[in-house]
């Protein structure tokens, strides 16, 4: 019996048509880089007359500064660009260390212009006004080459041109040749020489930890200070005032009990009366400087007391298998302490929770209520405050809020011990 | 006479209050100042009623509420009260916790008020209770919108935080000048409005307002 000849035959496609399968998203994702790279590489040039105006503009003194300023400020967010271009186009992700503006004019200008990262982004922006072009003309081949081959037919049916037309399709060709297999390692190429000169090298990354550190440090240290002078004139103007008002009654009490005993008696009440508002004013002093709830139970106990003096319902879920350093432990409280006191002025929430647990070397928080939201991290100091006393441990904090809720407020800081 | 153990760590304090309760007609049968010291005392003297400081040596956290616990762990219903500095809901949860009375939780300024401060002692060496105000008015402080508290009116709150105090009938009538039979129909309302049920003995009730309100938190 003869059987039937058999061919390979499967329920795949082709080889081939796999990988143009495979590729064909990558070519067009090549594509969209080398475009968006151009793009940047045109709103460069501005730049650069921009940047060469100011230049001839510079021996003119004082006069040339705001070009440079504007010039040197308008590359950040180019280059800004350009790095989310090279992680989107790459997957990799590009540092960036820009040592942070504030203050005057003339003090952001200053830390403008003695940044490393802002010549790094000069140097970049030069060479990529030349590279986006090569990768513009990689990709405009890609899309003129096939055109040509599609359209020198037509024509030459039409009779355009004697025929000479057809001598055009080669040169299609050779474009569609050079555009399509170019596009992509042209496309990686240029994202990867994009990312090394816009990188950060290392003592760039340090100097700008290194300006943070010093900025949190000056915080600490006046939030400290800050804090400090308020202890002083709270026991000045309280506790110490009440001890001298009483010291006074007991004394007058003293000339008066042979006198007359009743007069002594009201003294010595009024003297009481006295030592019960320093111990009050005392004691809240103490809760505000350090709870001594937070002393005895720690960040856990200490939360479930202010869960309990809360006006709005308060689930907490504090898992820390160990104390927190006292440092911590008190910025954590005094955070989740002004986080349940917004909540309870303004959120109008009926229902909250406090979660803090430790993950991967850090520590997160997250405070949530279900009120009507739209918290505006500007207003107030609040959140300032919370980021100050976190900033000390290298803390992030984020806050969201839409409007008609819920709001969460969230930190997260490195923790090993 | 009712015979006390002073537990409080600061000599100044200690001595203080052995002379007052000496010379206010309790008999102080041992002063000690440490944890350990107070569960031997206990153990040894059988007092009726221990004054215990929140904060003791050696690690000056809550060793003295954990000590009283502890006591009253072993011995289910001895009168205990608590003295401290300052005062946390947290911790009347805790006391109140195993429901058996004769607790009392004070702030320290209280002994100064030296006729009321005995009458708490022999109040809660009786199985009573003696709530600090401060504790009362953090747990009206709240007031939150699901609060059983909120359905109270004023005169039923002012009612509810003597209760809480410790005070009995005629004294709550006395200190809001209303006649007792007033107090009895306030506190009949009060319980109607918090779900719980009639009851005579007074320190339980108050302890069933106050586990009521911490269970809802």
């Amino acid at each position: 019996m003869r059987t039937a000849p058999t061919y390979p035959m499967s329920g795949h496609p082709p080889a081939w048509r796999g990988a143009v399968r495979r590729r064909a998203p990558d070519m067009g994702r090549s594509c969209v880089a080398l475009l968006a790279g151009g793009l940047i590489s045109l709103a460069a040039i501005p730049l650069l007359i921009l940047g060469l105006a100011t230049l001839v503009i510079s021996p003119l003194g004082y006069l040339g500064l705001p070009f440079l300023a504007v010039t040197t400020g308008l590359i950040r967010p180019l280059a800004r660009a350009e790095r989310r271009r090279v992680h989107l186009a790459t997957g990799v992700a590009v540092a960036e260390a820009y040592r942070p503006l504030h203050g005057s004019v003339t003090a952001r200008v200053r830390t403008l212009l003695s940044d490393v990262s802002t010549w790094r982004d000069l140097g970049w922006l030069l060479g990529w006004i030349l590279a986006g072009a090569v990768g513009l003309a990689f990709l405009a081949a890609a899309v003129v080459g096939p055109s040509f081959i599609v359209v020198v037919p037509f024509d030459y049916l039409r009779g355009a041109g004697d025929g000479k037309v057809l001598e055009l399709l080669p040169l299609g060709a050779f474009f569609t040749a050079v555009g399509w297999a170019g596009c992509r390692p042209v496309a990686k190429a240029l994202a990867a020489l994009s990312a090394q000169s816009l990188a950060p090298d290392e003592s760039a990354i340090l100097r700008v930890e290194m300006a943070h550190l010093a900025e949190t440090r000056d915080e600490t240290v006046d939030a400290r200070a800050a804090e400090l002078r308020r202890i002083e004139r709270d026991l000045h103007d309280g506790a110490q005032a009440r001890l001298v008002s009483l010291t006074m009654s007991l004394g007058m009490a003293e000339d008066e009990f042979d006198r007359d005993p009743d007069s002594a008696r009201q003294l010595v009440i009024e003297a009481r009366a006295s030592a019960r508002m320093a111990l009050n004013e005392l004691r809240h002093l103490v809760r505000g400087i350090h709870p001594p709830v937070l002393t005895e139970r720690g960040l856990s106990g200490a939360v479930e007391a202010l869960a309990l003096a809360s006006a709005v319902p308060v689930e907490v879920d504090v898992v820390l298998d160990e104390r927190l350093p006292a440092p911590l432990e008190s910025a954590l409280y005094f955070m989740i302490a002004e986080a349940m006191a917004n909540i309870a002025r303004h959120s109008e929430a009926t229902w909250a929770f406090v979660r803090l647990w430790r993950e991967q070397g850090r520590l997160r928080l997250i405070v949530h209520d279900d009120g009507r939201g739209g918290a505006d991290p500007a207003r107030g100091s609040g959140l300032r405050g919370m980021q100050q006393r976190l900033a000390a441990f290298d803390g992030k904090l984020t806050l969201s809020s839409p409007v008609g809720g819920p709001t969460e407020l969230f930190a997260e800081l490195p923790f090993r011990q | 006479m009712t015979s006390v153990v002073v537990v409080e760590d600061l000599l100044l304090l200690r001595d203080g209050l052995i002379r007052l309760l000496s010379t206010n007609g309790l008999d102080v049968a041992a002063a000690v100042d440490t944890a350990p010291a107070f569960l031997e005392a206990v153990d040894t003297h059988k007092p009726d009623v221990a004054v215990v400081d929140v904060r003791l040596p050696p690690t000056f956290t809550d060793e003295g509420l954990r000590a009283a616990i502890e006591a009253r762990h072993r011995r289910p219903g001895f009168p205990v009260l608590i003295l401290s500095q300052y005062v946390e809901q947290l911790y009347a949860r805790e006391l109140l916790s195993d429901g058996a009375g004769g607790v009392g939780y004070l702030l320290k300024d209280r002994v100064g008020d030296v006729r009321q401060f005995v009458d708490a002692v022999q109040r809660v060496a009786g199985g009573g209770t003696a709530m600090d105000p401060e504790v009362i008015s953090q747990i009206l402080a709240r007031r939150s919108r699901t609060s059983p508290l909120a359905g109270l009116t004023p005169r039923e709150r002012e009612v509810l935080a003597l209760m809480a105090e410790g005070r009995t009938n005629v004294a709550i009538a006395r200190s809001l000048v209303i006649t007792t039979k007033a107090v009895s129909k306030y506190i009949a309302r009060i319980f109607a409005k918090l779900d719980l049920p009639p009851s005579d003995d007074d320190h339980r009730r108050v302890l069933a307002v106050l586990a009521y309100l911490n269970s809802t938190s």
